[in-house]
């Protein structure tokens, strides 16, 4: 590469500060300009290392991340660019870096408000080390055909009707980032195209200036005319002027300075960039001009005439057409498909009792907002969450109720027992947790569903309470929810007490609860210990309440009680107590629990 | 943004309080700040601040960013406290016009009179590769008469104030030599704090000995790089930026800044006259420039209404918000263009923002067909197709006429259509 030229279609870039976007955009860039390599070697982002994904055409490249600079210079001594995404707060020490490091030659800076010392001590720097800083407050540059910074020239059909896939003979700098995009537009439409666009930045101290570059564009024998679009304040278009002066720039030179207007205003105006206030008389866009004008640059009468006096220019030089090469299509991203409507795909999962797409979560179709304004409670939330319903506060009660009854049941029981000894052998709080939980089933805990399901359907089926017992003997099934250890009709379940009382008390009608308690009276008959427990009790009274509380249909209970919902009721409450017999044992930093060999019968 | 001059009191004190840490301890100003509040409470509060108010002979002028006081006859000099305060108060309140810019008077400095002999120029200035220490022994309300007599010091970027010869460089300037000592440690320190408290420039004229021998600053300008705010945050605690002088804001131009103090986008709308017959609506910071340019560069600045530019990508409430503010002023004497223009947008999403303002527009039927009002659209960028049949529709549907072009016609060609449309009416 020749000195004069900054970017080539091998040139190699960092991206510091991974910004997934525009690096997607400059691959996009690469492959209409039929690169054969991707311009981006490398991320650079403080802390971090791997690879990041990016799409080069249709495959997919992996792209190095390295945690500094170094590094990444050392792995990729071909790259000589850096496009730095740093706030404003840290450009400066890694710009500074860039500048220092032998293999980085220029340094593009995106972000807008670095302080005024910082970027002039980042200049002397550059010159020091005979390096280019382009920007700071500005979206970079681009090289027709060869190299793109970050985002400039905007979206890929942009690019492609600017034809900046191939180059021009026309070299363009401004200070503004935002109408590169525009002016790339106009000199697309009046020339051959832009061979070279670069955006210096709105900063009172840009990096480079528009002189230096249009030096670089004089020396390039590619260019043959050079646009530049200047602006009030600063004095950048009187250097521009003195080279003209001493013959430094023979090229033609098409330039306006923007903000004519300033006199239309009353005192100092800031317009849009920090540079663009004028102080002194010469700095006011109708002295540059004027002087732009005497010194031999072409200068139009006003940005209306700007598009005229390029195109005329351009014809002048009477360049050979070029044969324009066939752009590769670029895939469109599924993103951008979906929004335009043009394609469609069947979708994996379904949800239908929350989302979180809007700017607060909802539960069935209620707003958390809502939910803590109108102080709903947690039985509230587990009727939205599982039946998808507003129930009555009774219900919600009800439900409630039943977690704080199966919460806990002592740490003897086995599943207290097993998340015990699990935190005693230095698991975690989830580990230990799911320990205890998997011993739920049919004989620990999970009875409620089986219970509710045969007490449903003997007293669906009009089933008399002994036909009930017979009938599950001859199948040869114990009656789930009925019998416990330890419990009997003489030493009754207070638990399950409650629970009656509670139901007889609230339900609009409990007849599944009177079914299981003749099934009761008729199973006592036979031992004394075979009395509706806990399980069964629950099990029965969510069948009454879905029964009777009139938000259900027939088939929506039966549904429910098939579902398994009801021992989800127990493993929500257990979680409870399980959890905190696992925080116990660490409170107490109890050792790994062995069980004792003369409590085994070795055979 | 940028640049931005403070209050000269806030100057004073800010220096006085922090040259000692730079190696000049010798600087101690007495300086208070006079405000509406000062003479609501008859100075109690800042007579308890400042003691030496009731003892000493006093200097109070304006301290509001005005230039050349002296010639507005508001410096009062070598008066007590009671003249000060009868001063104070008879000017506080008061509209001043400074080169064509009227203003109220809000804000008055007060300090102590410091006889003196000579008067200096002492300042240091920004530039590219330097900062430039500028000095001349000849200062005071007449400086630029002698601007021969200045003496230029640079200080190179990457170089420190201290291995330069300060002393050495003020050469051939009259002084006893203990008093060019002084100075130019003065100097050496005052460089250290412009570059430590982010400062891009100082001026202090006059600069004087008083007849104690001590170096005083009469009068101080400094300006801060408000962009070095995050490193200074400590340094310039409480500091706060004054307004420019006599800018008076419009309501709506206040409720625009409002709007663009709470998004991340971009939102700005000045009122030059709002008599005007051609009123902008125009997206981007550069091309705003550009459209306001060419109406004046046309011939028609005295018939522009407004300055103004949406950028950043508002969402479509914001744009709403913003185009509703830019009609109503449009519609409400005698606007007859209005002008929707905008270059290629890099990424901001065409049709979304064009949604905010067709709402706008629809809502303002009957005031644009009263005013008999014509529109221009011109815009490229992301969804620009979508956005200008959006545009084309809402045209007939209003009854409005309306012409809508692409990224295919120049981006101020609907300028130059607005006006010579405006001229036939």
């Amino acid at each position: 590469m020749q000195t004069y030229e900054l970017f080539s279609k091998n040139t190699e870039a960092f991206i510091y500060n991974l910004k997934a976007a525009p690096i997607q955009r400059m691959l996009d860039f690469d492959f209409i300009c039929k690169r054969s390599k991707p311009s981006v070697a490398a991320v650079i982002q403080p802390g971090g290392d791997g690879y990041h994904k990016a799409f080069f055409g249709t495959s997919e490249v992996l792209i190095p991340i390295y945690s500094t600079i170094a590094k990444a210079a050392l792995a990729h001594p071909n790259a000589d660019v850096m496009v730095n995404f740093a706030s404003f707060r840290s450009a400066y020490p890694s710009s500074k870096e860039a500048l220092e490091t032998k293999t980085i030659r220029t340094v593009a800076i995106i972000a807008e408000g670095m302080p005024e010392r910082e970027v002039r001590q980042l200049v002397v720097l550059a010159q020091k080390n005979k390096k280019m800083i382009i920007g700071p407050a500005t979206v970079g540059g681009i090289t027709a055909g060869a190299f793109r910074i970050g985002n400039t020239a905007g979206t890929i059909e942009n690019i492609i009707s600017c034809k900046l896939y191939r180059p021009g003979h026309v070299g363009f700098v401004s200070k503004s980032g935002g109408l590169t995009n525009e002016m790339c537009n106009v000199i697309g439409r009046t020339t051959d195209g832009v061979y070279e666009a670069i955006a210096i930045g709105g900063d009172r101290y840009p990096g480079s200036t528009m002189l230096e570059h249009m030096l670089r564009f004089e020396q390039n024998p590619e260019i043959k005319m050079i646009v530049g679009l200047g602006e009030l304040g600063g004095d950048e278009e009187y250097a521009i002027i003195d080279a003209k002066k001493k013959n430094l720039l023979k090229k033609p030179i098409v330039m306006w300075v923007a903000g004519t207007c300033a006199k239309m205003f009353p005192g100092e105006v800031q317009f849009g960039h920090a540079g663009a206030k004028t102080g002194k008389q010469t700095e006011s866009a109708d002295a540059k001009n004027k002087a732009l004008r005497e010194s031999g640059i072409i200068v139009p009468n006003s940005f209306e005439d700007f598009d005229k006096t390029i195109a005329t220019t351009f014809q002048s030089l009477n360049l050979p057409a070029i044969n324009e090469p066939e752009v590769p299509r670029l895939p469109l991203d599924y993103d951008a498909a979906v929004k335009k409507a043009m394609i469609r795909k069947p979708t994996n999962f379904i949800s239908s009792i929350s989302d979180d797409r809007k700017d607060e979560p909802y539960y069935a179709g209620i707003p958390m907002s809502k939910l803590i304004e109108e102080d709903y409670s947690v039985g509230d939330v587990i009727s939205l969450l599982w039946f998808k319903k507003k129930l009555p506060k009774y219900a919600t009660k009800f439900i409630e109720t039943c977690i704080i009854i199966a919460a806990d049941h002592g740490p003897a029981v086995s599943g207290a027992h097993n998340a015990i000894v699990a935190a005693r052998a230095g698991k975690d709080t989830v580990s230990s947790l799911c320990s205890g939980l998997l011993t739920i089933g049919p004989r620990f805990g999970g009875a409620i569903d089986d219970a509710a399901r045969y007490f449903k359907d003997g007293c669906d089926k009009g089933m008399s309470a002994e036909q009930f017992v017979d009938d599950m003997k001859k199948k040869g099934i114990l009656i789930p929810g009925i019998g416990h250890r330890i419990k009997s009709a003489k030493n009754p379940d207070k638990r399950v007490e409650l629970l009656k009382e509670y139901a007889k008390k609230n339900f609009p009608s409990h007849k599944y609860l009177d079914y299981a308690l003749a099934v009761e009276q008729v199973t006592l008959k036979k031992a004394d210990n075979l009395i509706l427990n806990v399980d069964g009790c629950i099990g029965v009274l969510f069948v009454d309440l879905f029964d009777s509380c009139s938000e259900f249909s027939k088939e929506e209970v039966s549904e429910m009680v098939e579902l398994g919902y009801l021992n989800g009721v127990f493993v929500l409450a257990r979680s409870i107590g399980l959890m905190g017999h696992v925080f116990d044992q660490k409170r107490l930093k109890q050792p790994l629990y062995r069980h004792p060999w003369d409590d085994i019968l070795f055979l | 943004m940028s640049r931005k001059k403070i209050r000269e009191h806030d100057a004073k004190k800010m220096l006085s309080t922090n040259l000692g840490r730079y190696g000049y301890a010798d600087l101690q100003l007495e300086v208070a700040l006079a405000d509406a509040g000062s003479v609501e409470d008859n100075f109690q509060k800042l007579i308890r601040e400042n003691p030496w108010l009731k003892t000493k002979k006093l200097v109070v002028k304006p301290d509001q960013l005005i230039g050349k006081k002296g010639k507005h006859n508001l410096v009062l000099l070598n008066a007590d406290f009671d003249g000060a305060k009868k001063f104070i108060k008879e000017n506080m309140g008061k509209t001043l016009e400074v080169q064509g810019i009227s203003g109220v008077l809000t804000h008055f400095i007060i300090e102590p009179f410091v006889e003196h002999k000579e008067e200096y120029f002492l300042a240091i200035v920004s530039k590219r590769n330097e900062d430039t220490i500028l000095f001349s022994d000849k200062g005071g309300v007449d400086v630029e008469e002698h601007w021969d007599r200045l003496i230029q010091i640079p200080v190179p970027i990457d170089a420190n104030i201290s291995d330069t010869d300060v002393k050495n460089s003020l050469g051939t300037i009259s002084l006893p030599d203990d008093k060019k000592e002084k100075l130019a440690s003065f100097i050496k320190a005052l460089h250290k704090y412009f570059v430590d408290f982010g400062c891009t420039y100082i001026e202090m004229n006059p600069l004087a000995f008083s007849n104690g021998g001590q170096l005083v600053p009469l009068g101080l300008v400094t300006e801060l790089d408000d962009c070095a705010f995050f490193k200074c945050e400590s340094k310039w605690a409480g500091l706060e930026f004054p307004e420019q002088f006599g800018r008076k804001k419009y309501p709506e131009e206040e409720f625009v800044a409002e709007l663009d103090d709470k998004t991340g986008a971009s939102l700005k709308l000045t009122v030059i006259n709002p008599d005007g017959k051609i009123w902008l609506l125009v997206a981007g910071g550069g091309a705003s420039v550009i459209y306001t340019d060419t109406v004046v560069d046309l011939g028609y600045g005295k018939e522009l209404g407004n300055y103004g530019e949406y950028s950043g990508d508002p969402n479509e409430e914001e744009t709403y918000q913003y185009s509703k503010t830019v009609i109503d002023l449009a519609t409400r004497k005698n606007g007859k263009v209005l002008i929707i223009g905008g270059g290629v947008a890099n990424f901001t999403n065409v049709a979304n923002t064009f949604k905010g303002i067709i709402r706008a527009l629809r809502e303002a039927k009957a005031k644009l067909q009263k005013n008999k009002m014509q529109i221009y659209v011109r815009r490229g960028g992301p969804n620009f197709e979508e956005g200008l049949k959006m545009m084309k529709g809402l045209g007939k549907e209003l009854d409005i006429p309306m012409e809508v072009y692409g990224p295919e016609t120049h981006m101020t060609k609907i300028v130059e259509l607005a006006i010579a449309h405006m001229s036939g009416v």
